[in-house]
Parts: C-alpha cells; sequence; structure tokens
C-alpha cells in the first residue's frame, strides 16, 4: 500500500506539549462531567431532550439490529413441519464459500418429490454473503433468527446440521 | 447436390438431406425438440420452424428438403418470434419444477427459454394436472406433466428397440405419453430414451436425486461392457465426495459414433459402472505363510513378486512361469505384458480367454455375447494361448508361478486347479474367487481410470481416457508392471500409455482417427 506522509511543523505552543495536554484533559473532562450530569439527570426523569454518551452492557445489554442484518441461518417448515426445502442446490451451487452440504432424497408424497436428507451448513467457513437466501426458489433458508453468537469448543460443533437449522425461529427486529 | 444459402452462407448439400442438417453443417443451430439425427421425422414440435424465402409460411427446417437456390433464415425476427410463441405454448402446462427436475441444467426448454422466451407470463387458466414420478421400467422414472409431447421416445421404442412400449393416449391439451397396456419399460435399451429426452419427462431412476448435472466432469471412453466398443462419456464428480455416497461415477451416456453406436448404448453397458466404486481392492496384499490376505505396501508386494519370478526363471527357466492376462486390459497393457513375459524373460503361453466364461446375451443390434472389450485386440498380440492348459500345468507343478490378470475364476474346476498351483499372482481391480487363492495381490486400475486403447469384435481401434485417479493405492497396471520390469532388470521406461501406443502403432493418440480405426488385418 502507497503511504503518503504528510510533514507537519508544529508550532512553538504545540512543541512544549503542557498546553496541549491540558487542552485534550479538558476535553476528556467535559464529556465526563457532562455525562455524569446527564445520566444522573435521567434517573430523574429530567433532561431528556438531552443524550448522554453510552456504552451497551453487552451482553445483558443489545443493539437493536438492523432488519436486514443477516444474521444465523435457519431452514423454514411447511404448514406440517416438514422443511420447505427441496434440495434444489441452488445454495450450495451458489455458495463462494463451499460451507453448504446438502444430500437429496425421494420424498413419500410425488407432488414434493424431492427432500434434503442430509443439509449441513459449516459457519466455519461461512462468509454470511447471503447469496443462499437470494438464490433460494422456495423461501426455504433464511437469515433472519438474530441470532450472532455461534462459537464453538470445536470445529465439528460449527457445522449445523438440517435438525439444527429446522428448529430456530425468527426474532423479530426490535426497534 | 443442391446448393442452398442459409443466413448469407452458401452450402451444398447431399441430396435429400434437408434444411436442418444443411444448417447444422454451417455450424448453425436451429432450436429443436421432436427432430433427433437417429429417428424418422414427426414434426411436432414446430421449433425449428426457420423462414424460406418465397415461401407463404413459415417451414419446419426438420422436414423441408434443402433444394437448389433456397433461401433461409434461421435468426430473422420472424423466426424468433415463432420460437417465442411455441415455447409459450410447450410451457402453457408444463410444472416448472426445475428445482427439483433432475434433467434441470442440460434441459433444452430451459436453454431455449433463456434465447427466446416469454419472459411475462401471459397464462391465467389451471394447469392441467396428470401424473408425476412414475416408475415405468427398471430404470427410467416418468413425469407426464413435463413432456413436451415430442414423441422421440414413442419413436424410440418403435423404430429403433422396436418394443413398442410407449404411445400417445389421449387428445389434444389432455395428450399424454403413457405405457402401452400391461407393458413395462424394459427392453436392454430403455436408457436411450433417458438422454433423447429433451426434457424432464423421462428421467434415470439410478442417477435420481444423486446429483446435480452442473456438478458432473465428462471424459471420453469406451464401454468396457462387450466386444462392440460403444463411445461412452463417463460423467463423474469427485469435488463434492459427499454426494451419491461417495459414488465417483455417477453415469454413462453414450457418445456419437456413426461406425459403432450411432447415438445408442444398452442398458447393461450404461447401469454396469459399478465395479469402478464398489468392492475394490483398496491396498497391495500379501499372503502370509498358510495364513490369510493381509494389507501389505508396494514396495514389500513388488519385492517379493520379482524375487519369486527372478528365482523361478534362475531355477525352471521360462517353462516355469504361467501367465494369464485379460481382455479386459487394453490394449497397451497387453503389449507390455508380451513385451516383459514372452519377449523378455521367454514365456512361451500367455493366454487370455477364460475358457469357464459362457456367452452372454447378444442380439443383432449393440449387444456383444462376448463381455470382454479387447478379446480382438488380445488376439491380434497373439496372447491366445489355452488358459486351461496353462492352469493344469500350475496345478500339476510344471508352472511354479502362476501370473493372472483381472480374471475371476469361478468355476469349481478352475479353484481346484488354482488350489494345487504353486504361487499365484494377482494384478485386477476387484475382489474376486481369483484373489481368495492368490499368493499376492496387486490392485491395479479400472478403464476410467486409466489411459488407452480398445479393439472391438470388428476390429476398430478406439482410444479410451482417463477420467479419474486410481482409487486409493491401487495404480495403472503400466505402472505396476513397469516397476515390476525394472525390479527384474530389463530396461522398461514407459511413463504412460501414450509412449507404449507410440512404439506399438506408430503414431500418437491425438493422430489417431476421431472414431477409432481398422486393423485391416495387419499384425503387430
Amino acid at each position: 500500500m502507497a503511504i503518503k506522509q504528510v510533514e507537519r511543523d508544529l508550532t512553538f505552543r504545540e512543541r512544549i506539549y503542557i498546553l496541549e495536554i491540558l487542552k485534550a484533559l479538558r476535553l476528556t473532562a467535559r464529556h465526563l462531567f457532562r455525562n455524569l450530569f446527564v445520566h444522573i439527570a435521567h434517573r430523574f426523569g429530567l433532561l431528556r431532550r438531552l443524550r448522554g454518551g453510552v456504552t451497551y452492557q453487552y451482553p445483558e445489554e443489545r443493539r437493536p439490529f438492523s432488519p436486514r442484518l443477516r444474521t444465523l441461518h435457519r431452514l423454514t417448515r411447511r404448514q406440517d413441519g416438514s422443511p420447505r426445502c427441496v434440495a434444489c442446490m441452488m445454495c450450495e451451487t451458489v455458495c463462494p464459500a463451499h460451507c453448504i452440504y446438502i444430500v437429496g432424497g425421494e420424498h413419500p408424497d410425488p407432488q414434493i418429490e424431492k427432500y434434503p436428507v442430509r443439509f449441513d451448513i459449516d459457519l466455519g467457513l461461512c462468509v454470511f454473503c447471503g447469496y443462499c437466501v437470494e438464490a433460494c426458489p422456495e423461501d426455504a433458508i433464511r437469515m433472519d433468527t438474530g441470532k450472532l453468537e455461534f462459537s464453538s469448543y470445536s470445529r465439528e460443533g460449527l457445522i449445523h446440521d438440517l435438525q439444527e437449522l429446522l428448529s430456530r425461529s425468527t426474532t423479530p427486529p426490535k426497534r | 447436390m443442391p446448393s442452398l444459402e442459409i443466413n448469407g452462407q452458401s452450402i451444398e448439400v447431399e441430396t435429400g438431406s434437408n434444411v436442418l442438417q444443411a444448417a447444422e453443417q454451417l455450424d448453425i443451430h436451429v432450436p429443436r425438440y421432436c427432430y433427433h439425427p437417429g429417428l424418422s421425422v414427426a414434426g411436432s414440435c414446430r421449433m425449428c420452424l426457420v423462414e424460406i424465402e418465397k415461401m407463404p409460411k413459415l417451414a419446419i427446417s426438420c422436414h423441408i428438403q434443402a433444394q437448389d437456390g433456397m433461401k433461409v433464415s434461421t435468426e430473422s425476427e420472424k423466426v424468433k418470434q415463432a420460437r417465442k410463441s411455441m415455447l409459450e405454448f410447450l410451457l402453457v402446462n408444463h410444472p416448472l419444477d426445475c428445482p427439483v427436475c433432475d434433467q434441470s441444467g442440460e434441459c433444452d426448454l430451459q436453454n431455449y427459454y433463456m434465447e427466446v422466451g416469454q419472459y411475462d407470463s401471459r397464462f391465467l387458466e389451471n394447469k392441467i394436472k396428470r401424473r408425476k414420478a412414475v416408475p415405468i421400467g427398471p430404470h427410467v422414472i416418468l413425469d407426464q406433466e413435463r413432456c413436451i409431447l415430442c414423441t422421440r421416445c414413442t419413436r424410440f421404442c418403435n423404430e429403433i428397440s422396436q418394443s413398442n412400449e410407449l404411445g400417445v393416449f389421449n387428445r389434444g391439451n389432455r395428450s399424454v405419453i403413457d405405457l402401452a397396456p400391461a407393458k413395462t419399460l424394459d427392453n436392454p435399451y430403455s436408457g436411450n430414451v433417458i438422454d433423447i429426452c429433451p426434457v424432464g419427462a423421462l428421467t434415470e431412476r439410478e442417477f435420481r436425486f444423486q446429483c446435480r448435472v452442473w456438478y458432473l466432469s465428462t471424459q471420453e471412453s469406451i464401454c468396457n461392457g462387450c466386444s462392440r466398443g460403444c463411445n461412452i462419456s463417463i460423467h463423474y464428480n469427485t469435488s463434492l465426495s459427499y454426494k451419491a455416497g461417495g459414488k465417483r461415477v455417477q453415469r454413462l451416456k453414450p457418445r456419437l459414433n456413426p461406425h459403432v453406436n450411432r447415438w445408442w448404448m444398452c442398458d447393461e453397458g450404461r447401469f454396469g459402472y459399478e465395479f469402478i466404486d464398489h468392492n475394490r481392492i483398496e491396498s497391495p496384499q500379501l499372503r502370509a505363510v498358510q495364513g490369510k490376505l493381509q494389507t501389505s505396501d508396494w514396495e514389500q508386494v513388488l519385492q517379493e513378486v520379482s524375487t519369486g519370478l527372478k528365482t523361478t526363471l534362475e531355477n525352471f527357466g521360462p517353462e516355469g512361469i504361467g501367465v494369464i492376462a485379460s481382455p479386459q486390459l487394453s490394449n497397451e497393457e497387453l503389449y507390455l505384458i508380451r513385451k516383459i513375459f514372452a519377449e523378455s524373460m521367454g514365456v512361451q503361453e500367455i493366454g487370455t480367454r477364460n475358457p469357464w466364461e459362457k456367452e452372454g446375451f447378444e442380439d443383432d443390434f449393440l449387444i456383444r455375447g462376448d463381455k470382454n472389450p479387447n478379446s480382438r485386440g488380445a488376439e491380434e498380440l497373439g496372447l491366445n494361448s489355452d488358459v486351461k492348459a496353462i492352469l493344469e500345468k500350475a496345478a500339476s507343478g510344471k508352472i511354479k508361478i502362476l501370473y493372472i490378470f483381472q480374471h475371476n475364476f469361478e468355476s469349481p474346476e478352475a479353484q481346484e486347479m488354482l488350489g494345487q498351483a504353486g504361487y499365484v499372482i494377482f494384478q485386477g481391480t476387484n475382489w474376486n474367487k481369483t484373489v481368495e487363492v492368490s499368493n499376492a495381490v496387486l490392485p491395479g486400475a479400472t478403464y476410467a481410470e486409466k489411459d488407452g486403447t480398445f479393439t472391438n469384435f470388428e476390429g476398430r481401434l478406439q482410444r479410451f481416457q482417463q477420467a479419474l485417479l486410481p482409487l486409493s493405492e491401487s495404480k495403472s497396471d503400466i505402472e505396476i508392471l513397469s516397476t515390476l520390469a525394472r525390479k527384474l532388470g530389463y530396461p522398461v521406461t514407459y511413463l504412460d500409455a501414450e509412449e507404449i501406443f507410440r512404439e506399438w502403432w506408430g503414431r500418437t493418440y491425438q493422430e489417431l482417427e476421431e472414431f477409432g480405426e481398422l486393423l485391416n488385418g495387419q499384425k503387430r
């Protein structure tokens, strides 16, 4: 990467530093006392118009997600509870990370014909691009669970299977 | 010889050929469903309509004979509009279940729709429901909703297999393809209707839901099911190993060869690929003294085999060694066997034909009774001694060390003789009865895993190409034989089959003609 160096001559005031440090401390102190005052005032129901500085106490407190955010995948179900997925392998084909593994099988109902015997998503590989959702002709895969925590102690634990994907439900985005 | 003009290009064609064929010679593809070069003309799909100057209406190019001075246009606006309307019409009752259809990816409805589709549907009525996923034979499954009634399949059953199983029933928009009463589509060529069906109405039961077609790779090969040597394509999938239970070869499809199989192949060959991925010998085996076969490594097995051959040669001369080559092997491998065993060692008798093998089913179309692809090649190379005599000598102790390729000696008589034989080396692909009595087992490669040529029963030399790597630890037979020859001290330096072919036939594979060459009685 090209680096552009900007030469800047410091003035005498800047070179003795002490004044600059005091300037910065003033800024910090202003924020501290302002927030202290505003948050205390909020407790008493005052000064609602003013916004205090915000820190989310994750994981107890969570930021509201945008409704468009792509979160952990889920597979939707038909009315009878069986997976909507027909194992057409569009998502598997379009997946740029090759993290979806589908094996199709014969469905007892000839009107449905095909269903996934195996549907695994390897979240260790997934890049959350959402192409699978775009490609799906059956609205069978969605990324609207609102879950983003899926850490695991092993690589195998990151591979989510059909039952796991079906068991998730959507979380309506908080406003 | 009429000469005509198509899209501004002139061409001279043979008398009697139609406009579609003339266009094909100019590499102009005219969309078609019902036309197939191997079948009679039906003219029912109306997709191949072209505009011919001074003709009042568009004409179907599959049925109009090319005439002198014709001026044909296959891409004019009028033609495109006609195609678009025809497609709209054909899709009126089509279920559009491409996501679950095995044909999608190689479907002509999809292909032509991408070119000239009516993308905004005008159809408001309800689609007619028909029968779906009906197994109509051991290999074929029928979906009447997807059918566009091109009648290629019924014409195939009437004209090529001449078994008349399929027909069109009912009339108008209620027409369906179905089985004739009390019949099943079980003729020995039934698989061909899957290939010629331009849509997903007839699909393969074996391939059903195994793999999407766009995951498959293709390699040109020759069927090893019988001595006809039908030209085939091997469709395989090696990148997604979780599909179809890890099976690599997914299906075989016939490839056009006007001199051998034309567009067809038999079901026996089409579905006879299971041995490539099933019941294979995956690693070299050695029999402990009076014991069971144990997995070993190549170095050890080749060392034992070469020491055995060397000591036998020193103590008993070439008479102590018996070789039974196989008509399943390619010409190149047989040539190498002849070179090492006959020319270098001096073994007089090398047999190939299994005397207990019965002639299989044979008919007057493609299927041959001899189920080996290269019997003629072995014969031409002079490897045609009596196998029974070699086995008898081995049983009586005259032959000390017996080298068997590929053969499955199942008959009790052969089993008894093999049991009495001194030391048996087996080189082949699959577990069988011969392996059970062998002392050393060298896992070889199937025809899908190597290059080579087969000579079919009429003496046509045809090339097949490697699609897969040899399974697990197995190696190509040329590699095994070359390594063995070097261990025995013979200067064999072949790197691949082509080098042997060049030495044997005098030309490279590239120079071999596309549809194979007749031997014309020349012995090499």
